[in-house]
């Protein structure tokens, strides 16, 4: 199920629906990137709320395009990981370091436009 | 309540990570296991299905209901017929990887679990059975 990825002025929003096979976390990785170019996107969110599980794959995957993204000069932030997930994550041996994540897409929003307030 | 029967799912490739994950998750609920601990257990899955995509391309996944003494639980087994692990105990240090991934994820796996048992022959295949006990 490929992730569809929204607008929002200077940000592009991303939610995951459902359990992500890998093929369709390369395509996201991949489609992310590309909008970033093409629309000057200064922001990303990728909303995970839906997510059932972030095994290695996964979070290999975020931090891959959260590191991409900053290498374009944006900025991503990840939303919406569920507690028993970051339970889960803890125990596996999972981080992800130096990405930044947040409660949900209100608290990421606004990190993004507080991170942003000064340089219009 | 009858006796249940295993479920089986054949891993092939990367979409099958996520049939196997959601059954395991699904069974798991149905034993009785807390949310929390069946996002424990579909995590353990999904990394022992990956290590069958990543290093033998192919294998099988059973789930099966255990009764201990005084507890339920549920037990997962990962075999392949692949080129298995030489040196079991290495694999089973944190950081260690021979495929570029993240790890071979099995000492987290051992981490979500209760139970953990591995045998591998080099050339012959791997078999890892994990177990959780139901609280």
């Amino acid at each position: 199920m490929e992730v569809p990825i929204l607008k929002q002025g200077e940000y592009l929003i991303a939610t995951f629906q459902a359990a992500l096979s890998d093929a369709d976390l390369n395509q996201l990785r991949s489609g992310l990137v590309h909008q970033v170019v093409k629309l000057r996107s200064r922001g990303v969110i990728v909303d995970v709320t839906a997510m059932d599980v972030m095994d290695s794959f996964a979070s290999r995957t975020l931090r891959e395009i959260a590191h991409m993204i900053r290498l374009r000069g944006a900025e991503t932030v990840i939303v919406g990981i569920q507690p028993e997930v970051a339970f889960a994550m803890v125990q596996l041996g999972l981080t992800l370091e130096d990405v930044t994540t947040a409660l949900d897409l209100e608290e990421g929003l606004a990190y993004l436009n507080e991170k942003f307030k000064n340089s219009h | 309540m009858a006796a249940s029967p295993e479920i089986r799912v054949t891993i092939n490739a990367d979409p099958d990570i996520v049939i196997a994950r959601q059954k395991g998750r699904a069974r798991a609920i149905e034993l009785g296991f807390s949310s929390g601990d069946a996002t424990l257990i579909a995590t353990a899955i999904s990394e022992l299905a990956r290590n069958i995509v990543a290093y033998a391309k192919k294998g099988l996944i059973t789930l099966q209901v255990v009764n201990g003494s005084n507890h339920q639980g549920i037990s997962v087994t990962a075999s392949d017929d692949g080129p298995g692990i030489s040196d079991v105990r290495q694999a089973l240090r944190d950081g260690f990887s021979t495929s570029g991934s993240l790890g071979l994820g099995l000492p987290g796996v051992r981490r979500l679990m209760d139970e953990f048992e591995i045998t591998s022959q080099p050339g012959r295949g791997t078999t890892v059975v994990v177990k959780k006990w139901r609280q």
